[in-house]
């Protein structure tokens, strides 16, 4: 075998090194447990699952590209708004909200991209916010009122049957399913991406634009690129939200959406796409427990947490863990 | 013809009354940007903690406005060098996204406490009667508070001016916003330059809280609510610049009270877009030197 052939194998390998593997069967062997053991908890299921969804596609952005945004949110809003009017006025087919959805969370990415990510730095994390505080008030602007219903905002619409053939019924099964269907094409699109050479591309961008940009990449393009991407899935959450609660206010727009997927991350691990799903099962689960309890004092814990997170665990779970198995790897090899 | 000088006069008093309250919410932060290039998200906190001191002692009945104003603001100022001394330490060590987040922990602390303490209403610190009134010349009327808060602004940005420019501190705090490395190489000590800074500007901070209660009322949302108005101040002002603060702060209060005004359909959009639009031509601020 030439040096060259050598060569072109290791490329190979790295980029199908990391595409799937039984570890990533894992969560969704989870669900299907929990549908089976803990059929009282699935409405919470299909909110873990939706959470998920919408931190993924920010690690897509913030883990892999290194776009800080601080906006996430609008893509999330756009899509449950898009899905709510489009089964309102157009069609109740489930599936053909998501598409539409999705469609809407891209074209908002290509719209605002070019114009956020020119910026980076600070710059970038304001314009992220501005965009997304923009947006919630455009949707409570009188003039928005007969369209997104204000304060009020989007109710009384129904689905049609999965596919034609599974109702979405009171328990939440058939939403239960169908979320988790979504999760694992998000999953799966995340893992194409960020192990494609437009992956590479990206987490070359993250560490060093500068750099990139010597090489010939085009830098803005594969930025935004990466944010259609990241907001078409953000979208689809959003949508899944929307469909499966049957009902869109300006609450998806707010603020504390982008926060708590941030928190999320932060909890789980940046960059891995396990961090997403370990941050947002945990977040969520913890978080429906607490605001059973007490919501506001709640508060006092994810601050807490974000704080001493940061300082303690910058990797996260998912770095705590890689951390623990390398320490074991050392011990054994050492006994 | 009288109407519309009317409508404008009060407008304008309106706008500048709001963007000088903006004004002195941001110059903390701006120079947190500046000096130190951290994003410190919780520092609408600091005008939140401000208020409810304020109005807890204005509650109490011992305390009116005036007397509430210094001592609000002063305890304000020692929690804020306490936390710049404590907490803010890690917060410089870590990344932009970890900066971002601890600070956003530190927010999500102040809204929770802020419940606890004060429950989720609207409060509004009460004024003493003369400021209630208002002013009638014709057809034009002024606001008693609102003309008050005007004059009590450009005193602190007159004095803030003159510390600045005439003092030893003032050149110190210059350098140290122009040049960090540089200001630190010719002997001046960065770091206690930014704290006292860091306590005056949660100070200041504060004394907008109170000031403005009639215009921002408290409530525990206030630290994320009020955030982004000021995040724009200076990020339209250009990071680190106090007279660029300033101008972006009135532009910025006059463009919101007039647009709500004149496009009630499209509400705050107005602001927002307007900031977009500007943010675009000049990414580094509008007011920021070239």
């Amino acid at each position: 075998m030439s040096a060259a052939d050598d060569r072109l194998d290791a490329a190979r390998n790295g980029f199908t090194r990391h595409r799937l593997s039984w570890l990533d069967a894992l969560p969704f062997l989870f669900a299907v447990v929990v549908y089976f053991g803990a059929n009282r908890y699935l409405p919470l299921g299909t909110q873990v699952m939706i959470q998920i969804t919408f931190a993924l596609s920010l690690d897509l952005a913030l883990g892999y590209g290194g776009i800080d945004s601080l906006g996430h949110v609008v893509f999330f809003g756009m899509g449950a708004y898009a899905a709510g009017l489009f089964a309102m006025h157009v069609s109740p087919d489930p599936v053909l909200g998501l598409a539409i959805a999705a469609c809407v969370g891209a074209l908002t990415g290509l719209l605002t991209g070019p114009l956020v990510l020119r910026t980076r730095g600070l710059t970038l994390v304001m314009l992220t916010l501005a965009v997304a505080t923009m947006v919630q008030q455009l949707a409570n602007a009188n003039a928005m009122k007969p369209i997104t219903g204000g304060a009020d905002g989007l109710f009384g619409y129904h689905l049609s049957p999965l596919l034609g053939l599974f109702t979405f019924d009171l328990a939440g099964e058939t939403a239960y399913w169908y979320s988790l269907a979504v999760v694992a094409f998000t999953f799966f699109v995340c893992k194409i991406v960020v192990n494609s050479p437009f992956g590479l591309a990206i987490r070359g961008i993250r560490d060093n634009p500068v750099r990139m940009r010597m090489l010939g990449v085009h830098v803005t393009s594969r930025l935004v690129t990466l944010y259609c991407i990241s907001g078409a899935l953000a979208a689809i959450a959003g949508a899944l939200s929307a469909q499966v609660t049957t009902l869109v206010g300006l609450d998806s727009l707010a603020f504390l959406l982008s926060g708590n997927a941030l928190v999320m991350l932060i909890l789980g691990g940046t960059g891995s796409l396990y961090g997403a799903i370990i941050g947002a099962t945990i977040f969520v689960v913890l978080s429906d427990r607490a605001a059973a309890i007490d919501p506001f004092n709640w508060l006092f814990a994810i601050g807490f947490l974000l704080i001493f997170a940061v300082r303690f665990a910058p990797q996260g779970i998912v770095g705590l863990i890689v951390d623990w198995w390398r320490r074991f790897e050392g011990w054994r090899s050492r006994a | 013809m009288l109407k519309l000088a009317a409508t404008v006069v009060a407008l304008l008093v309106d706008g500048v009354a709001y963007g000088m309250i903006l004004f002195l919410m941001s110059v903390g932060l701006t120079i947190t940007l500046g000096v130190m290039r951290i994003a410190n998200l919780a520092h609408c906190a600091f005008a939140m903690v401000g208020g409810y001191i304020a109005f807890a002692l204005v509650s109490s009945e011992h305390f009116t406005l005036f007397t509430a104003l210094p001592i609000a603001a002063a305890a304000t100022m020692v929690l804020g060098a306490a936390l710049e001394r404590s907490v803010y330490r890690w917060v410089y060590t870590t990344g932009q996204l970890g900066q971002i987040l601890m600070t956003i922990g530190l927010v999500f602390v102040a809204v929770a406490a802020a419940n606890l303490f004060f429950g989720s209403n609207l409060n509004a610190i009460p004024l003493p009667g003369w400021m209630s009134q208002t002013w009638v010349y014709g057809a034009i009327a002024f606001s008693a508070y609102r003309a008050f808060i005007i004059a009590a602004s450009i005193l602190i940005a007159g004095v803030l001016w003159l510390i600045l420019e005439f003092t030893d501190f003032g050149a110190q705090l210059r350098a140290a916003v122009d040049n960090p490395r540089m200001a630190r190489c010719v002997g001046i000590d960065v770091p206690w330059v930014f704290s006292i800074t860091f306590a005056v500007g949660c100070g200041l901070a504060a004394a907008a809280g109170i000031l403005g209660t009639q215009i921002m009322p408290l409530e525990p949302w206030y630290a994320l609510e009020y955030l982004v108005p000021i995040l724009m101040v200076v990020a339209v002002g250009g990071l680190g610049s106090l007279k660029g603060s300033f101008y972006s702060a009135l532009v910025l209060g006059l463009v919101d009270t007039f647009g709500r005004y004149y496009v009630p359909a499209a509400g705050a959009f107005v602001i927002y877009f307007a900031v977009l639009v500007l943010l675009l031509w000049r990414p580094q601020g509008v007011f920021a030197r070239a």
